[in-house]
């Protein structure tokens, strides 16, 4: 058990008072490991909220640099940060919130061949892309190596988000067998995004992980979560583990990573 | 027949249908960009001309979403 000091009693004070989470809780958080896949719309409110949450170590992968039109939305990023990588530009912001936590910073693109590298070095991962080979490598990686994460999608007025537990929960490919043809994905001046949106479903993905660390409640499990900002409607479509899922069912023809034929990034990059 | 779409009842002039047909008549954009769950189970994206619905079934079209970033 950690010897929490009088600083971080008070910080963490608000999670110390809740019954389930507790001084127990916390320092379950702050021994944990959150990998955060993609500084942009999903993962800047879940960096922020992981940070301010006391998760001891969090890794934040990007390539990117930070661009004019990335600000609508991706909150942790300043105007000050253009031209700067998104992982320093993110991490700075998170140490000034809780110098208390280590950041990981990998200023590079996810690929068939440094992903197992990289995640195997975390508890659980929040999946923050926008474009599907990453999503669908993501999970396969996540599956293989038997590391639960939290999958969000964001488009338009809609979002999107579950958890998967493998081994135990439905996986992406269970719901979503393999990536959409690149042709059928929305063009850039088709797809656009509500800014808020990503903040919702960012800190959904967030709170998932931090259930995930400190096992309170009920995860996303087995469950797709969608909702429609326009109506403020939110719906649950259950699904259990598919026997043929391509990676995590019976017969798998997913046996090793490789990288899906890349969609005109460019398209989703927009989000 | 009446169906269940996405959790709203919908009663469909037509009494067979593919999930390829159903697709049509609702209007879906990109059928591409939808993964459809029939009574629980997803249905293979090659099947939906040859798997057709009938009565009561209930229909979920679950859409690819991205979204976050490009990383
Ligand atoms: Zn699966």
């Amino acid at each position: 058990m950690i010897d929490f000091t009088s600083e971080q009693l008070e910080r963490y004070s608000r999670h110390i008072l809740l019954q389930d989470v507790g001084v127990e809780g916390q320092a379950k958080l702050l021994g944990a490991k959150v990998l955060i896949v993609g500084a942009g719309g999903l993962g800047a409110p879940a960096a922020l909220y992981l940070a301010a949450a006391g998760i001891g170590t969090i890794g934040i992968v990007d390539s990117d640099t930070v661009e004019i039109s990335n600000l609508q939305r991706q909150v942790v990023h300043f105007t000050k940060d253009i031209d700067m990588p998104k992982v320093e530009s993110a991490k700075e912001k998170m140490l000034a919130i809780n110098p208390g936590i280590e950041v990981k910073t990998y200023q590079e693109c996810l690929n068939a061949d440094n992903i197992r590298a990289i995640i195997r070095d975390y508890d659980f991962v929040v999946d923050g892309t926008d474009n599907f080979p990453t999503k669908f490598l993501v999970n396969d990686a996540c599956v293989m190596d038997n590391i639960p994460f939290s999958h969000g999608g964001i488009l338009r007025f809609d979002g999107q988000t579950m958890t998967v537990v493998p081994g135990k929960s439905a996986c992406y490919r269970c719901f979503f067998r393999k990536p959409p043809p690149p042709d059928a994905v929305p063009t850039c001046s088709q797809a656009g995004v509500l800014g808020a949106i990503a903040g919702m479903l960012g800190t959904i993905q967030a709170a998932e992980a931090l259930k995930y660390v400190t096992e309170v409640g009920e995860l996303l499990t087995d469950t797709l979560l969608s909702f429609n900002a326009k109506t403020m409607n939110f719906r649950k479509v259950t699904l259990q583990k598919q026997k043929n899922c391509p990676i995590c069912g019976e017969n798998p023809t997913v046996t090793e990573l490789i990288d899906e034929e890349q969609a005109l990034t460019c398209n989703l990059r927009q989000y | 027949m009446q169906i269940t779409i996405n959790g709203e009842d919908q009663q469909l002039d037509d009494a067979r249908l593919t999930i390829a047909q159903l697709l049509q008549v609702k209007d879906v954009e990109s059928p591409d960009m939808v993964s459809v769950q029939l009574n629980g189970e997803i249905v293979d994206r090659s099947r939906y001309d040859a798997t057709e619905i009938s009565d009561n079934d209930h229909v979920e079209f679950l859409y690819f979403m991205g979204g976050g970033t490009f990383a």
